[in-house]
């Protein structure tokens, strides 16, 4: 019984130790912490406006989450999803710019679903670059993963500042606004695109299907939870783990192209607004469960529209949205688990049958 | 005009500069994980401490000088003790968690350093852009004046020559001393070393807030040394590097400070061929570090070096593997129970 009302209880905890740490923050600075998080609040639900502005964010940000699902399950650390949705941006980019130049006989719903299906090859792509390099070259995810971010990063300046500059020259800014009708079609006055929304609960049913209920998905998990005993199983490690980046890849590029098609008009220097990064946050605390990955990656695009307001009214910098997503992430990967903080000592063997991580005859002598 | 006078030697001056927060930072990481414990907060907890060390320097020199004590000296000191604190603390909450919580190291090093990026921006907020105290210039006389190797060694100050001798001292420590072999066995088989009497946990403790606190000196040596000042993502970027040539190093001091140099050297070789060939796309200076970094990382990665080992007669095989062979702490990562 006690038990299972700490069970139900105990996940508040950590979000209340993120929010008090913040709230102590803000109030070092002399500001009130109430004021604060009612203007956090306001900036992202608090009118139609921030609320589409909200949900304009959360479409990218759910579609990278969506990929890495893939990925984490697999057992592999997709820093480069932000590099992958950079290039995503790039491809969308040359649809939207300069396909558009070269055909203007060409019916015009014809290039948002080329856009579509190129960010996603390029996405894949650059993602299978990170496989390849990881299964064959023996470079670590991690760092093959930031190496491509900023490639993908110097690739983007060096088309905005180069063959894509606009005609007048000079801006390092961005690239030419694209024709409205290479864009996602924008609901109403806003930046959100109820299409782009469509795609992305699709990519959630059909990944939390896929991991759920194919044999693709299990052999994700055999390779997750121990790469070595899969080995021996047969399951070909590679071959999962070059086909898991890919898709991840896929959605990651969709949701550049979802930047620069409707958040934006153009390409731009910081195209992915650090997605990227945010949504390995969001799986981590979501621990791969898709309907806790779509309701926190709602909230955490929440923080960071609501983030700009607080700036806004009491001058404090944006990066507090960082700041609370980050503190109850890592309460939440610290305290998360309130058995692993109050158990028993327990003997050797229990321990070993819970956990064997070591092999453990040397222990035993 | 001597030697010591040209462009080149003042370049391989500077590069010997620039290297020295690198030099901290990949000794620091590199102690750690052979302790077994991987920090991979580097990217966050660097600009964490460069952001603390220089804004306890800055209050703590305006302090000073308003009960009118002038002079560098005290602030940085006090700059420097603080982000050494800043880093040591991060790594071990790292060690905290993974020891005591059993959780994984590799998810609480990335969140702390998204975490650690906001906080520096956040609490940096206010001290950005503004001048502040710096490490004193400080050559050593008669050593100085040696050809080439005098500005390259000599004539700095004394936070380059700690970052020197740090890398010398690791190694002594590591491979000269007892301690360094428990410390190492400890990294590459804990339960061998528990079975020898020594407490595995407690030694990871230590070293890691050992590797911490050089990781924190080595953000804290941007701010107040090599990149003085602070601005929102002062040094973003440069964490990712130093893991990545922790790898490259082997996981050994030496072969870690020859990449941190090394590093050095392809940035002011991209600088300076991009001033004489202004035609070629900056593009490609730019990349060249990164394409650098994916390069080292496939060779040590890859068995390219022990295809190429294999190449060599068969009596110097041996040595030469012990030279190049790159493997990682066989423990490293994995948490310990003691029982």
């Amino acid at each position: 019984m006690r038990e299972r009302v700490l069970r139900t209880v105990w996940p508040a905890v950590p979000i209340i130790l993120a929010v008090a740490t913040t709230a102590l923050l803000v109030m070092v600075y002399q500001a009130d912490p109430v004021q604060t998080f009612s203007a956090l609040w306001e900036g992202a639900f608090g009118s139609p406006q921030s609320t589409f502005l909200t949900l304009a964010f959360w479409v990218p940000l759910l579609l990278a989450s969506i990929g890495l699902l893939m990925t984490f399950t697999a057992g592999l650390w997709n820093i480069g999803v932000e590099g992958q949705m950079i290039m995503g941006a790039i491809a969308a980019s040359w649809v939207a710019l300069k396909w558009t130049e070269a055909m203007p006989n060409a019916p015009h719903w014809i290039f948002l679903p080329c856009s579509i299906i190129l960010s996603m090859v390029a996405g894949a792509l650059w993602a299978a670059l990170a496989a390849v390099l990881k299964t064959r070259g023996g470079v670590h995810e991690i760092f093959g993963g930031v190496a491509l971010n900023n490639l993908a990063i110097i690739t983007t300046n060096y088309f905005i500042s180069g063959p894509w500059q606009p005609p007048e020259g000079g801006t390092f800014r961005g690239t030419e606004p694209f024709p409205e009708y290479a864009l996602f079609p924008l609901y109403g006055n806003t930046r959100f695109a109820p299409l782009s929304l469509v795609l992305a609960i699709i990519a959630l049913i059909a990944v939390a299907l896929a991991l759920r209920g194919t044999i693709w998905g299990l052999r994700l998990k055999a390779l997750g939870k121990n790469m070595r005993a899969s080995f021996m199983l047969g399951i070909s490690s590679e071959r999962e783990a070059i086909t898991s980046m890919m898709l991840c890849g896929a959605l990651a590029g969709l949701a550049g192209a979802v930047r620069v098609l409707s958040w934006f008009d153009s390409l731009r220097q910081s195209i992915s607004g650090g997605i990227g990064f945010l949504a390995i946050l969001i799986v981590l605390l979501a621990s791969l469960r898709p309907l806790l990955v779509v309701v926190i990656s709602l909230i955490f695009s929440g923080l960071l529209t609501g983030g700009s307001v607080v700036e806004l009214r009491t001058q404090l910098h944006s990066s507090l949205s960082g700041i609370i997503q980050g503190t109850l992430v890592l309460f939440m990967l610290l305290f998360g688990d309130y058995r692993q903080l109050f158990r028993k000592r327990k003997t050797p063997a229990e321990e070993v049958a819970e956990e064997q991580p070591v092999p453990v005859e040397a222990v035993e002598s | 005009m001597s030697v010591n006078d040209t462009e080149f030697v003042r370049i391989l001056a500077s590069i010997m500069a620039q290297s020295a927060p690198l030099l901290l930072a990949v000794t620091g990481e590199t102690i750690t994980e052979r302790a077994g414990v991987i920090n991979l907060s580097l990217d966050g907890s660097m600009m964490f401490s460069a952001m603390g060390g220089f804004v306890v320097a800055y209050v703590v020199g305006g302090r000073l000088t308003d009960a009118g004590i002038t002079g560098h000296f005290l602030p940085v000191m006090a700059g420097l003790a603080v982000a050494a604190l800043l880093g040591a603390l991060v790594a071990l909450l790292i060690a905290w968690g993974s020891i005591r919580l059993k959780r994984d190291q590799v998810a609480i090093g990335f969140v702390l350093t998204m975490l650690l990026t906001s906080m520096a921006n956040f609490l940096g907020q206010g001290f950005t852009r503004l001048p502040g105290p710096r490490v004193k210039h400080m050559p050593i006389p008669i050593l100085s004046d040696i050809p080439v190797l005098g500005p390259m060694l000599f004539r700095h100050d004394l936070l380059i020559y700690f970052s020197f001798l740090v890398v010398i001292a690791a190694w002594w420590w590591m491979y000269r001393t007892q301690p360094g072999l428990q410390m190492r066995g400890v990294g590459e088989r804990p339960e061998a070393a528990f079975v020898r009497g020594i407490t595995v946990n407690r030694v990871r403790y230590l070293y890691t807030a050992i590797g911490g606190a050089l990781v924190g000196l080595g953000g804290a040596a941007y701010s107040l040394d090599i990149k003085i000042g602070w601005s929102d993502n002062h040094i973003l970027g440069i964490g990712w590097i130093a893991l990545a040539i922790v790898i490259f190093g082997g996981w050994r001091p030496f072969r870690a400070a020859f990449g941190a140099i090394l590093y050095g050297i392809t940035r002011a070789l991209a600088q300076v061929l991009q001033t004489s060939f202004p035609a070629v796309p900056v593009v490609l200076f730019n990349s060249l570090q990164w394409l650098l970094m994916l390069g080292v990382l496939l060779l040590v990665g890859s068995d390219a070096i022990h295809r190429l080992i294999l190449l060599a007669p068969k009596w110097a095989q041996r040595p030469l593997g012990n030279l190049l062979r790159v493997a990682p702490p066989a423990g490293l990562g994995t948490a310990f129970i003691e029982e």
